[in-house]
């Protein structure tokens, strides 16, 4: 691992040139700082080892879901159980899904659930972070009193109920959207960037005659992409994870979304209620269906991996500008 | 609206009589001048006042029904206040304080099993002097955080259950099949290492941002007095991320009454209310499922309201220790 090719030159020459020399010696890593010893074998083993095995850990449990997902029921009775080694690779498992619609609907439902609440949340989050970004603005001071108090004391689950059915959204997808809609943690992240924006240009934009609508529009929010990109992937997690809420309020089986699926099938080994469509029926056999229930369970992971390659790298960018300052 | 502000803005200048008559502008103008120039962001604030206003604020008041004797038929008009008795029911109840010592007992495991892992991960990737190996792994380890979990207890089921890999294994190999999710004698050990699959990476990342902000120099200056790797370590990297532990230790003790709400509903039919009850699944069972809204909401209560002066009290502590905690002062 700290073996590569070293890429300057000079810093070879100062740094590994002496090392390199010895007879048998490691060459030194060019990035070691000069007063760090070499690691020695056993070190040097035991970190790799750890690494790699944090790695593994991670990817090895995905690895064979997606694997058992694609593979045949022969293969899968072959192993017994999940696939570690891939044979014969089918795409049944998803076929069948897709015709017994349960599924399809419920990717529906969370798809719709997840861009039209992440729309507006992040609608709400810019508008509220660049309303309350500009200090010493009227009111600006109980309005954020007011954002930060739901960061230490919470309604309870039960007066939410209430209000929540009271406004008559019980089995309404909106239901998993308005009540989870504002996230102060989220809000504090970009308003922390916005305030951090160089106020002389705002200022020159304020005198040149640009309204506020303007200003935010044109000159904060490209300069916001990372914090954006961050918080709208924040966002659209938490609303396409999101179990509990549909537990609360949607009891129409026809508007579960995935996550509730996914529950019924996979950790509960049963049918959706109402449909008959019954993954542990298929196929006969002591781990029938196991390759539909990693289909289902490859689906709700899948929109999180297409989408996270291309935020990962504002992670530290965007999520640390005055996460923790408050 | 493009307009409004520089003409408050002109006519300002025009009524100001000297620079030095107004050192701090903003503070003196009238109400209504400050209004005509910053209505807009009042205007943008208003969704999320709005919002916060029916679904925070609204249901806080709503928690009168703590002291009523609550029926959904006629609505909290309708039912008739009773004083304390709700909350007498709540402490005189034995599962209630099961379900109380169940919180403690897992958010003190994970406190000793969960909170060091991301401290000792970010210092041993820190270690790697690779850009590219580092980047690769932080984004590997990252992912789970990013999973349902739906998701997370799936795999594990899978994996861990008894039809899963593990115990496939065992039985092809002849010996016996251990079962650890439904088990509550391991449950601790179960939800713990659930958990360090999923956020430990995710945890690593505030340590990592913090590790990136040490002055080099000061390990230089280490190593010069005869520091090796580990007193390095030490002496060095650990007073580093002292604010931020602390910080987070903070957050986690004001949340102590709290813990991984859907992780353990996922988990508590196999397991029985034995092992998973803790105090939100107490409330949700008592209140959503069994019907006693008034009782339930009562229990809720009082979590919320310990729950508040662990994090007040949690950063008292903090400050009388000099450290900046979660809000200053």
């Amino acid at each position: 691992m700290t073996t590569t090719v070293p890429r300057t030159s000079a810093r070879v020459s100062e740094a590994g040139g002496a090392a390199a020399r010895g007879p048998g010696r490691r060459r030194r890593h060019p990035d070691r700082p000069p007063y760090e010893a070499e690691p020695g074998p056993v070190a040097k083993t035991a970190k790799t080892t750890a690494l790699t095995l944090i790695v593994l850990a991670v990817l090895v449990p995905l690895w064979t879901v997606v694997v058992t997902s694609l593979s045949t029921q022969a293969a899968i009775n072959d192993a017994g159980g999940l696939v570690l080694v891939p044979g014969e690779l089918t795409f049944k498992a998803y076929t069948d899904i897709i015709a017994g619609g349960v599924v399809t609907r419920a990717v529906g439902v969370s798809v719709f659930v997840t861009a039209v609440g992440t729309a507006l949340s992040l609608a709400v989050a810019i508008l509220t972070a660049y309303g309350l970004s500009r200090p010493g603005s009227l009111g600006h001071r109980p309005i954020l009193f007011m954002l930060l108090i739901t960061m230490f004391f919470g309604a309870g689950m039960i007066p939410t109920y209430l209000v929540v059915a009271g406004l008559g959204l019980i089995d309404s997808l909106w239901a998993l959207i308005l009540p989870t809609a504002v996230s102060a943690f989220n809000i504090l992240i970009m308003r922390n960037f916005f305030t951090n924006i160089d106020r002389g240009i705002l200022d020159s934009a304020r005198i040149d005659g640009a309204s506020e609508w303007r200003i935010l529009g044109q000159i904060v929010l490209p300069l916001s992409k990372a914090v954006i990109a961050v918080v709208g992937l924040f966002y659209g997690v938490a609303y396409w994870n999101a179990f509990f809420n549909a537990v609360l309020y949607i009891n129409d089986s026809a508007k579960w979304p995935l996550q509730l699926v996914l529950r019924s099938y996979v950790l509960q080994g049963q049918a959706v209620p109402g449909t008959t469509f019954d993954p542990s029926s298929l196929d006969g056999g002591q781990t029938a269906g196991l390759a539909i229930q990693m289909a289902v369970v490859v689906l709700a992971m899948v929109p999180v991996l297409i989408v996270y390659p291309f935020v990962q790298r504002h992670f530290s960018s965007g999520v640390m500008i005055g996460a923790i300052k408050g | 609206m493009t307009a409004a502000p520089q003409a408050a803005r002109r006519r300002e200048r025009v009524a100001a009589p000297a620079p030095e008559a107004r050192p701090s502008p903003r503070r003196k103008r009238p109400f209504l001048s400050r209004l005509r120039e910053d209505y807009p962001l009042l205007l943008m604030c208003a969704p999320v006042v709005i919002l916060l206003a029916v679904f925070m604020y609204a249901p806080m008041l709503g928690n009168v029904i703590a002291w009523m004797d609550y029926s959904p038929y006629v609505g909290i008009l309708g039912s008739d206040f009773v004083g304390w008795w709700n909350f007498q029911r709540v402490v005189a109840d034995p599962r209630f304080w099961h379900a109380v010592t169940n919180t403690l007992i897992i958010t003190g495991f994970q406190l000793l099993f969960f909170f060091p892992v991301p401290i000792a991960m970010a210092i041993l990737l820190n270690s790697v002097l690779t850009r590219r190996v580092r980047t690769v792994i932080q984004s590997i380890v990252y992912l789970p955080h990013f999973f349902s979990w739906v998701i997370v207890v799936s795999i594990f089921q899978q994996i861990l259950g008894g039809a899963g890999l593990v115990n496939q294994f065992l039985r092809s190999r002849g010996l016996e099949a251990v079962e650890v999710m439904t088990n509550p004698d391991t449950f601790l050990l179960l939800i713990t290492s659930q958990q360090v699959w999923k956020d430990a990476g995710w945890g690593m990342i505030v340590f990592l941002a913090a590790l990136s902000t040490v002055d080099r120099s000061q390990y230089e200056a280490a190593a010069v007095d005869g520091a090796g790797a580990w007193r390095r370590i030490w002496h060095v990297t650990l007073p580093a991320l002292r604010p931020v532990i602390i910080l987070l230790l903070i957050l986690r003790l004001g949340d102590a009454l709290t813990v991984g709400f859907e992780q353990l509903i996922l988990q508590r039919d196999a397991v029985g209310a034995g092992a998973a009850e803790v105090l939100d699944t107490f409330v949700y069972y008592s209140g959503i499922v069994y019907g006693d809204w008034s009782y339930a909401a009562a229990a809720g209560l009082i979590k919320g309201t310990v729950s508040l002066i662990l994090v007040l009290g949690a950063n008292k502590i903090a400050h009388v220790f000099g450290e900046a905690g979660v809000y200053q002062r």
